[in-house]
């Protein structure tokens, strides 16, 4: 599922104080530059933003002109957002969005804690075995969700959970063991031993120091991967298509969102509000926990 | 409790009872490990620990991998053993070989040109006023899900019929009338794989945040006085781009490089929101959900997954060693 964890440096996205080479930068580089960076980043802009003013535009205007008419012929309405919500267009995406969330947070907090707890074993415990199954457990990484959905449905037949919520919260908890434990452990090592020692000579044993000494250091550590898990599965697809299919009583956003191009591909009245609504929260997790999220989505690029 | 739920009460209560009893088994084995006492007490913590994670990493992922590659050599409904038939088939049948095909086009095209991309826009931008602002916006595609990358790039690519009094609401359509063109079915037309490529943009689109992001560090940890000493010398910015950014930078390089190629072979929710696979545009983890659901083949979905298995690890292991060296 995971592989690597390519956090080379501080991958924040705030620029640092300028230094004596970036002013001298700044007088040598050409304008150039400057233009080749807009372009790039309008070029990664107006996709999003054309989709999002045409959310605003009413439906007769957006089916028979561009949005760029929009600049010389504004209309507004809140109509779109609207009838994604509603009954009566059979969106409902309020419905949805109650699934995402409680798809979401057992799928977070499970892993989580599971998570943490081996991850201690496998940092401040010695048992035999201990690095092999570490070995193990890190190997697995590299299998792909593909190869186990198969099986899995299987399974959810037979004990009659697929097409609930129990199959999507044990698989997104599963597959995200792998790498939550290997984060976790890499960052508890870090934990100075003298801590541990020094909690151990109070007569506390592995539970009270997993509770009152691990845990409290862990917090970034833990925002970071519950972030990222938190995202991954809020923008699945392919879990929730193979374990829920069409139920629309578990279905996620994402799976209602699929449906909609599929089903109602040229009413992009719906498909523009839709696609807003569904992006809302990654998009507001992203503006205010932004250096939680980047370090989360980068050391998980690979998840999947 | 296991049962089915239809309102947002039953959802909520459903979710609490599920933490619950998450929270009961936890409680219990956090109860038995602090009455483990005495010699060699650790030992059993650690098992008991690992207890619940190695249950569900067997059962869920160990157990369901061994069982896709056994399934592999099975029929549609995994009931008759075919040998080697379904790779045969997918190695042989000119609709799954284009499937191959695309899946090795993204895969060469993906990887570098969201490097590149987000390799040259990190050090235009580096050190600039709008630094945080503009690498936001590159970032953005990050963090929305794929289907929602699919739906704003299925509007830019949207088409309407050449008539006159038709205006292109798709702005790529409406760029080639400004140029003078007719407008072009562009997700259905695959002459010269053009759908195939419009797909990969989209993709594209989305990684070259990661890339630049990661990129952008590496760029920033190449010690000034290395580029001062260079800028005294009088060397110019394409120099110094290939004489001491590109070599700095390199061993990250092929971090992202193979981290996006990972992704890439796993692409799915855009192709699937975008064409569904259809108009020759399919790719590997595309044809197993189709196979799978749509066509239900078992065997063959089990084949493909195998398939992506085998092509993801090398890339994996090469990635991490990467990883390993340059820590």
């Amino acid at each position: 599922m995971t592989a690597a964890v390519p956090i080379v440096t501080e991958p924040d996205l705030e620029a640092p104080p300028e230094s004596t080479a970036a002013v001298a930068k700044k007088k040598l580089s050409s304008p150039m530059a400057s233009v080749a960076a807009l372009i790039i980043a309008v070029l990664w802009t107006i996709p999003t933003f054309g989709l999002f003013l045409s959310s605003f535009r009413p439906e007769a205007a957006i089916k028979r002109t561009g949005w760029w008419t929009f600049f010389t012929d504004p209309q507004m309405t809140l109509d779109n957002y609207r009838a994604v919500f509603d009954d009566e267009t059979g969106v409902n995406l309020g419905n949805f969005f109650i699934n995402s969330l409680v798809i979401c947070i057992p799928s977070v907090l499970i892993p989580l804690a599971l998570a943490s707890l081996a991850a201690y074993a496998f940092a401040w415990i010695n048992f035999r075995g201990k690095n092999f199954l570490f070995l193990a457990i890190f190997a697995l990484q590299i299998v792909p969700l593909q190869v186990t959905l198969i099986p899995l449905l299987t399974i959810f037949v037979k004990v009659d959970i697929s097409g609930t919520y129990w199959a999507l919260w044990l698989a997104h908890s599963t597959f995200a063991l792998p790498l939550a434990i290997y984060l976790l452990h890499n960052f508890m090592r870090e934990i100075p031993a003298g801590l541990i020692e020094a909690a151990r000579v109070d007569g506390a044993g592995h539970v009270a120091i997993f509770f009152r000494v691990m845990l409290p250091l862990l917090t970034p550590a833990l925002a970071a991967f519950g972030i990222f898990q938190f995202l991954w599965v809020w923008n699945d697809l392919l879990v929730a298509l193979v374990f829920v299919g069409g139920g629309d009583d578990v279905a996620p956003l994402t799976l209602q969102l699929a449906n909609l191009t599929g089903t109602r591909g040229t009413a992009w009245h719906l498909l523009a509000s839709g696609t807003f609504v569904s992006i809302i929260v990654p998009v507001t997790v992203f503006l205010l926990l932004q250096r939680y999220f980047v370090r989360g989505l980068l050391a998980g690029s690979v998840k999947g | 409790m296991f049962g089915s739920v239809s309102t947002t009460p039953e959802k909520l209560l459903q979710m609490v009872a599920a933490l619950l009893l998450f929270a009961a088994v936890l409680g219990i084995v956090l109860f038995i490990a602090s009455r483990i006492r005495g010699k060699g007490s650790d030992r059993w913590i650690g098992y008991l620990y690992l207890l619940p994670v190695l249950l569900m990493l067997s059962v869920g992922l160990v157990y369901p991998g061994l069982r896709t590659i056994y399934e592999s050599f099975f029929d549609a409904h995994g009931t008759g053993f075919i040998g080697i038939d379904n790779y045969k088939f997918i190695f042989t049948s000119g609709e799954l070989r284009r499937v191959l095909g695309n899946t090795m086009i993204w895969v060469v095209l993906v990887p570098f040109l969201a490097t590149a991309i987000g390799l040259v826009y990190s050090i235009l931008v580096d050190k600039s006023r709008f630094e945080s602002f503009a690498k936001a916006l590159v970032f953005l595609p990050m963090a929305i899900s794929m289907v929602a990358a699919g739906v704003i790039w299925k509007f830019m690519y949207e088409y309407r019929v050449d008539q006159p009094k038709v205006q292109q609401i798709g702005l790529i359509n409406q760029i080639i009338v400004w140029l003078g063109g007719k407008p072009v079915q562009l997700l259905i037309t695959d002459t010269w794989g053009l759908n195939t490529l419009l797909l990969i943009v989209v993709f594209i689109w989305i990684q070259a945040g990661f890339a630049m992001t990661v990129l952008s560090a590496a760029v920033k940890a190449i010690p000034d006085d290395i580029i001062e000493a260079a800028r005294l010398d009088g060397v110019n910015a394409w120099t110094m781009f290939v004489k001491i950014t590109l070599p700095s930078v390199r061993p990250t390089i092929v971090v992202v490089l193979t981290t996006i190629a990972i992704g890439t072979l796993k692409v799915f929710d855009v192709v699937r929101t975008m064409t569904g696979g259809n108009f020759n545009t399919s790719v590997i983890a595309n044809e197993f959900y189709s196979q799978l659901i749509r066509a239900d083949n078992q065997g063959l979905a089990a084949a493909l997954a195998v398939i992506l298995f085998v092509l993801v690890t090398p890339i994996v292991i090469y990635n991490i060693r990467s990883v390993r060296q340059e820590a």
